[in-house]
């Protein structure tokens, strides 16, 4: 059974001048432990989708069952990393911000600390276990933000381009760090994206959606052996098809 | 539900609780719990003010809070906004004036008043003294910040096309300066506006929106109090929206320098 | 004052020339002079016009005179106990202001309900000086402390309604996500997440009404008929053509208004919302 369906799902925004379709009828599904990339312009609705899955839009059609119930809002069997590096909490420390979650699943001070100590250790990050955010870069706060995630163990990461803000060499450094992550932990995870390379060298599958109102336009397996070099023909292979399924909807729109 | 839905709730909900407290007062006012001079109908402050207003004194009495508080800022125009730039521009201005004003700045305009009563007698030169006070010190530090904080990449732009020191100073201080300089009039207005109605209680004669207000009170006239706390509130309420929203909106607004407020 | 200004007001600091960092001892001397200099020059304009005599002595005394008067005033007790029946009118009034504003912004940036119900009212009342006010306070709750704490409370309430209303809406959508996604309830969510992200628009609401409690307070005691107050002794000696005790009232308001600006909550800034890097020194 996959782990997560979407079936048909659809969000129209209401705008106080007029309706806004956000997604239209959009269909997959997911594997248990997959890594999925959702790839499309910036516009078609992939940060839409993606904050109906968290539960924190409700589709206007469609149902998406996580292990097999429907969703009804956000839940702790998701874990949400956003963009934007201001979602950590200033007011807390990068060890505070990770215990967040297991503090509201009441688990004891030394334990969470423990265990927040470990995920902050996975993203290497160890080393600044008592800054404010604000004392670090973009890169280290989406680590805190990804170790945040994952601390109260999710079976889920949904990622809404993380690393689209940051400085290309950072990005890899940040793409090889997530892959051993997942590698490791085996999270079912969603992760969107407009960067092709960053899709391929990432995901075991791709979704690829079409410009505004968003769809599936096509999904493309990624069967390459990781870790993946990005300068392997295969891989420049894989990176031009997806190209060519993007580039053939924006030349038609 | 729809964001035009949900706006529509939004003003019924206004409508409503104002038309709620207008007849929580009303009906307390008729109680005969109060008495009628303490707490006059709604009728009775809507009679006085529509009186004073066909009378020409509640004309009067604006007109002359008007003509001191324009005196008072115009005044704190004319005088804070060249220091303002001066020491935004000069090391030894900002070095000799600054620590004054950051001493005066914090007395409040009002204490000024007994001393200037001594000194200036009751009356018109008190008060617009007093409002010179409050609006000076909003628009000289706002001026001298807004000079300061011109971005210097605009300077060296402007540099390397050529620009002189007077091209410089008109064509690209001025306007890089103006959202501060605007505020800082907004500002003053807002303390000038508070000063006067202050000084007028305390120092005027006669006359003033302050002192008829003041004066209501030795003769329980509390109709008249509110009627005044009306036009204030209004005055003060079109010069904000009106004159300073308009200046902003030709100018800053439509540079881009600052968002427009969100509604 | 629109709902804006209220936010924006008084943004501009006078970063005093006191301020720049000095490093030796010599370096500070030298930034000391400097920030004297300019009130050397204008206290000896002001000696030389006293001593000239073109004004009457009483009612343009020297600063000798004025320094003298300060020290009989406070070493006599009168001084002191002015300052400080102001001081505990300023607290009272203020301590209103802040409980009812912070209470009433915060129900209204969580609750929908409340700012259809409070933001006519407040926007309908504010805009009018809170002097203007001052009269019908009177009238109604009679001469005295009770009247003059009310209005100082009522009158500095709305800074604090509007920052802190400002500053709930204000909180990022982003941290509320995250923190439903990691399992925050509503009341938890308001205690870690809404609160703290809310409060570098509280202090300033708190500052800017802390400033108008206090300039407010100074003309009420004029008014009010109070037997004490820095108010009501600068006033009551205008009588008496007592310059001398005018301008020393005049300046321990000025010096009280500077610490209550400048300190009061610049070490609860600095503890919170400055360690976070909401806010700037
Ligand atoms: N809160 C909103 N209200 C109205 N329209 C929205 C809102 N958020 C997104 N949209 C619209 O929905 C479409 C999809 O947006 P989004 O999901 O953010 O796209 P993407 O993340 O792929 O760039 C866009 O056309 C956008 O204008
Ligand atoms: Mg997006």
């Amino acid at each position: 059974m996959p782990h997560i369906e979407i079936r048909d799902v659809s969000l129209i925004y209401d705008t106080p001048s007029g309706s806004v379709p956000g997604v239209q009828g959009v269909s997959f599904s997911i594997e248990p432990s997959e890594f999925l990339c959702i790839v499309g312009p910036s516009g078609c609705g992939k940060s839409t989708l993606l904050n109906i899955i968290a539960g924190f839009l409700m589709p206007t059609g469609g149902e998406i069952r996580i292990g097999g119930k429907i969703i009804t809002g956000h839940g702790m069997d998701r874990g949400v990393v956003f963009q934007d590096f201001a979602q950590l909490f200033p007011w807390r420390t990068a060890l505070a911000n990770v215990t967040f979650g297991l503090e509201m699943k009441g688990i004891s001070k030394a334990e969470r600390e423990k265990i927040a100590l470990e995920q902050l250790r996975l993203v290497k990050l160890d080393k600044f276990v008592r800054s404010y955010p604000h004392h670090l870069s973009g890169g280290m706060q989406q680590r805190v933000a990804i170790a945040r995630a994952l601390a109260y163990n999710p079976s889920v990461l949904l990622m809404d381009e993380p690393f689209a803000a940051l400085d290309a060499l950072t990005r890899d450094e940040m793409q090889r760090l997530l892959a051993d992550v997942w590698r490791e932990t085996k999270k079912t995870v969603i992760y969107v994206t407009h960067n092709v390379a960053e899709a391929v060298y990432l995901a075991d599958r791709v979704v690829v959606m079409t410009p505004h109102p968003g769809t599936v336009k096509t999904e493309i397996p990624i069967r390459l052996a990781r870790p993946r070099d990005p300068l392997s023909v295969e891989f420049l292979e894989h990176q031009k098809e997806l190209l060519r399924h993007l580039g053939g909807e924006a030349g038609k729109a | 539900m729809s964001a035009n839905t949900e706006r529509m709730r939004s003003y019924r909900r206004a409508a409503v609780t104002l038309l709620v407290v207008a007849a929580l007062y009303e009906a307390s006012a008729r109680s005969g719990y109060f008495a009628p001079a303490l707490l006059p109908t709604l009728p009775t402050i809507g009679r006085t003010l529509f009186a004073m207003l066909l009378d020409g004194s509640m004309l009067g009495h604006a007109l002359y809070t008007f003509y001191r508080v324009m005196f008072g800022f115009g005044l704190a125009i004319v005088v804070a906004l060249p220091l303002g730039i001066l020491m935004g521009r000069f090391r030894t201005v900002e070095g000799f004036f600054l620590p004054l004003a950051s001493a005066l700045m914090p007395v409040p305009s009002l204490a000024w008043v007994p001393v200037f009563i001594l000194w200036f007698g009751l009356g018109n030169t008190t008060t617009v003294l007093v409002v010179f006070y409050a609006a000076t010190f909003p628009m000289l530090l706002n001026t001298w910040s807004g000079v300061r904080s011109v971005n210097p990449l605009w300077l060296r732009a402007a540099g390397t096309m050529g620009a002189d020191e007077n091209a410089m100073f008109w064509k690209v201080i001025i306007p890089g300066a103006s959202p501060f300089i605007i505020t800082g009039m907004r500002q003053a207005f807002l303390r000038a506006w508070i000063a006067v109605v202050g000084a007028e209680m305390i120092a005027a004669s006669n006359w003033g929106l302050g002192w008829v207000i003041f004066d209501a009170k030795e003769f329980l006239n509390t109709d008249i109090m509110l009627a005044s706390l009306a036009v204030i509130g209004f005055i003060g309420f079109v010069f904000e929206r009106l004159v300073f929203g308009s200046l902003e909106r030709a100018t800053i607004q439509r540079w881009g320098m600052v968002r427009a407020a969100k509604s | 004052m629109t709902l804006r200004d209220a936010v924006t007001a008084e943004t501009a600091r006078a970063d005093v020339a006191l301020a720049t960092p000095a490093r030796g001892i010599g370096d500070r001397l030298r930034s000391a002079a400097l920030t004297a200099y300019p009130f050397v020059v204008v206290g000896a304009m002001w000696e030389i016009v006293a001593h000239l005599g073109i004004f009457p002595p009483r009612l343009f005394p020297t600063l000798e005179e004025v320094a003298a008067t300060f020290v009989r005033l406070t070493v006599m007790g009168i001084l002191p106990h002015h300052a400080l029946e102001t001081l505990a009118r300023l607290s009272a009034g203020f301590a209103l202001a802040a409980v009812a504003g912070v209470v009433i912004g915060i129900a209204m940036g969580r609750s929908r309900r409340a700012e259809d119900i409070f933001l006519p009212l407040v926007s309908i009342i504010a805009p009018i000086p809170g002097i203007a006010y001052a009269p019908l306070f009177l009238l109604w709750f009679g001469l005295g402390n009770f009247a003059t704490v009310l209005l100082v409370g009522f009158a500095s309430s709305f800074a604090v309604i509007i920052n802190t209303w400002t500053g709930v809406k204000a909180v990022k959508e982003i941290w509320v996500r995250s923190a439903q996604s990691m399992g925050a309830d509503n009341r938890r969510l308001f205690r870690l997440v809404i609160l703290p992200g809310a409060l570098p628009y509280i202090f300033t609401g708190l500052r800017l009404g802390m400033a108008q409690a206090w300039r407010i307070l100074v003309v009420v005691e004029m008014l009010a008929g109070v037997q004490w107050g820095l108010g009501w002794m600068i006033f009551g000696a205008r009588e008496f053509l007592n310059t001398d005790v005018m301008l020393a009232g005049v300046a321990v308001i000025g010096i009280i208004g500077l610490v209550l600006e400048k300190h009061v909550f610049q070490r609860l800034e600095d503890y919170t919302v400055v360690r976070w890097g909401m806010m700037e020194q």
